[in-house]
């Protein structure tokens, strides 16, 4: 079994525009800095000092790399794994060494002796932080695989699937062609439940996916059922997560609109603000007693694969009032697979 | 019990119109070797309710899952009717209800229904003994939304959302709304543990609403001793709070 994932796994270089590598980043490097500085001072005491002296040092080349990372972010990405760690090293040597000419130029208090101990930290910062990045995605690359069952997991309510296949069978006799126009929607449906969800898909396919299961939903619901997409903001390329939004559409209706007999409201709001992708879904909710499980089971299931996917930059939020249940995703917009 | 002569009279409550003309489709079907007529359709349990006091029927086939009121719900209530139908339940997929059907070997179709299934359950169904009342409670996961009454030999349902105290009678049980009074042959103490969360017990024989809890007074008790009584909201009724009850009135910030 571990022989497969680690054959499945190829390794790959952090995204450096992802704002939570760069605060791992700039994490490990201070925490490196504090052990230099501890092993300097030889004593507590002259810790804080220390590192004082060491920091004056090591921040300005650590910010001056984040910016370099991340400008040649998309060239990196590019390259093949070694390569690009190849690439990495050098850069970092290269910014060790501007930072140990532009402290020369100042003469400001230079707290070692030469720029060889300027890169041998840089050399050792850069080495920690890939050696992280290498484990953490090796650690994570089974998560990646599991991301696809569990996007199964998120999957259609057995409750729907015999529904529906009970209101087809009662269209067959009175209407075929729609019956028809049915059992295709179903089709498509279950191709994209049982295929490789793992990457990304675009949002385009996603809310085609959502409109098929609504209109299954029509079918068995009729009036009950009232549906308002508001996509003309809508950034057809980005790219989210298979089986975001229908498993929360799904619920929408199994909660808010199914316990009703009065005809409840699901609307669906994809837009594009700067660089981030949003998703609102509200729909009508009538606060009871009894609360189902299943509810946040699938939004657990939704929260963790946008963290697999996109680490601190996704968020999912989720609103309740008296008579509304909202859920905001937000998700970086990308149009390219990493 | 008497075999009816006329035809097997059937009434169908599913939510869902797809699902119910389905069951019409295949009761068509069946008919041409058993005689049967549709007594009607409901979309609910309290629309069905309403339809059996109108159109008796022999059997409800009868959805689980429904707004306002389920099926297991309105099978309870269906019992108080002079001529009960038999319950057959239908279900797409419910683990729960189908875990406790086996267990109870109650009887049960699951959607899609098959011809022969329902044709089968349909003939032994004049056979079939009514499940006692506690086995269809256990069925319900979680407390009824109405309470049954009977009066002149109607059912009426009382929304249990209504219901401002229930006080304990003799042999019945006094439930008091904002419109007036019915009596319920329930116990207190059952009645006590399904609404657990709706009602709080104020004295040894009564249970009042909290949502109409407006506030406590210093009053008599019936003996004209000097105790607490709970004022509700819309009535004008008093009701003495017992010393063993007291610490009840903490909750609602009172001592």
């Amino acid at each position: 079994m571990a022989s497969i994932n680690q054959n499945m796994h190829r390794d790959a270089l952090p995204d450096f525009r992802n704002f939570g590598v760069m605060v791992r980043i700039v994490l490990i490097v201070l925490g490196l800095s504090s052990l230099a500085a501890l092993a300097q001072a030889q004593a507590w005491g002259g810790m804080l000092d220390r590192l004082v002296r060491v920091s004056a040092a090591v921040q300005p080349a650590l910010m001056l790399s984040l910016l370099a990372l991340w400008a040649a972010s998309g060239w990196l990405r590019r390259l093949p794994y070694v390569e690009g760690i190849v690439a990495i090293v050098l850069t970092e040597l290269l910014v060790a060494a501007a930072v140990y000419q532009a402290a020369q130029a100042l003469a400001a208090g230079n707290p070692y002796t030469g720029l060889e101990s300027y890169w041998l930290f840089s050399l050792v910062a850069t080495g920690t932080v890939l050696y992280y990045f290498h484990l953490r995605s090796r650690a994570l690359s089974p998560a990646l695989t599991e991301a696809r069952l569990q996007a199964l997991q998120a999957r259609i309510r057995p409750h729907f699937l015999f529904n529906s296949i009970n209101a087809v069978l009662s269209l067959i006799r009175q209407d075929p062609k729609r019956a028809e126009g049915a059992l295709e929607d179903m089709a498509d449906l279950f191709r994209v439940l049982m295929a490789d969800n793992r990457d990304l898909c675009s949002l385009e396919r996603e809310v085609e996916l959502t409109r098929q299961y609504l209109s299954l939903e029509q079918l068995r619901l009729g009036e009950r059922l009232r549906v308002e997409w508001h996509t003309e903001k809508m950034p057809v390329d980005a790219l989210i997560p298979p089986l975001v939004l229908q498993p929360l559409v799904e619920n929408a209706v199994y909660h808010g609109v199914e316990p009703c007999s009065e005809p409840g409201l699901v609307s669906i709001n994809a837009y594009k603000v700067r660089e981030e992708v949003h998703l609102v879904l509200r729909n009508s909710y009538r606060k009871q007693g009894n609360h189902h499980s299943g509810n946040k089971m699938a939004l657990a299931n939704i929260r963790e694969r946008l963290v697999l996917h996109f680490d601190a930059e996704a968020s999912l939020r989720t609103t309740v009032t008296d008579d509304a249940y909202q859920v905001h995703i937000v998700i970086p917009y990308r149009t390219q697979p990493r | 019990m008497t075999r009816p002569a006329h035809a097997l009279r059937i009434a169908i409550a599913d939510d869902e119109a797809p699902a119910r003309s389905r069951i019409r489709d295949l009761l068509e079907d069946c008919a041409a070797s058993m005689a049967l007529d549709v007594a009607g359709e409901a979309s609910n349990g309290r629309e069905l309710i309403d339809l059996l006091q109108r159109t008796p029927a022999d059997v409800a086939l009868l959805d689980i899952r429904m707004p306002e009121m389920d099926g297991i719900e309105a099978a309870q209530h269906l019992r108080k009717l002079p001529d009960a139908p038999a319950v057959i339940f239908t279900t797409a997929y419910d683990s729960y209800a189908l875990k406790a059907f086996e267990l109870h070997a109650v009887d049960y179709l699951v959607k899609p229904i098959r011809l022969r299934r329902l044709y089968d359950a349909l003939a032994r169904v004049r056979s079939i003994t009514p499940l006692p009342l506690d086995v269809l409670r256990d069925l319900a996961p979680e407390p009824r939304k109405h309470l049954s009454v009977q009066e002149r030999g109607r059912i009426a349902l009382v929304p249990v959302d209504r219901i401002l105290f229930m006080r304990a009678e003799l042999k019945y049980v006094t439930i008091r709304t904002l419109e007036g009074e019915h009596l319920l042959e329930e116990s207190l103490t059952r009645l006590e543990q399904e609404f657990r969360d709706r009602f709080v017990r104020i004295h040894r024989s009564c249970l009042v609403a909290r949502d109409y809890i407006d506030r406590f007074e210093r009053g008599a008790d019936e003996t004209g001793e000097a105790g607490w009584v709970v004022v509700l909201r819309g009535i004008e009724e008093r009701l003495p709070v017992s010393r063993r009850q007291q610490h009840v009135m903490k909750e609602f910030g009172r001592l």
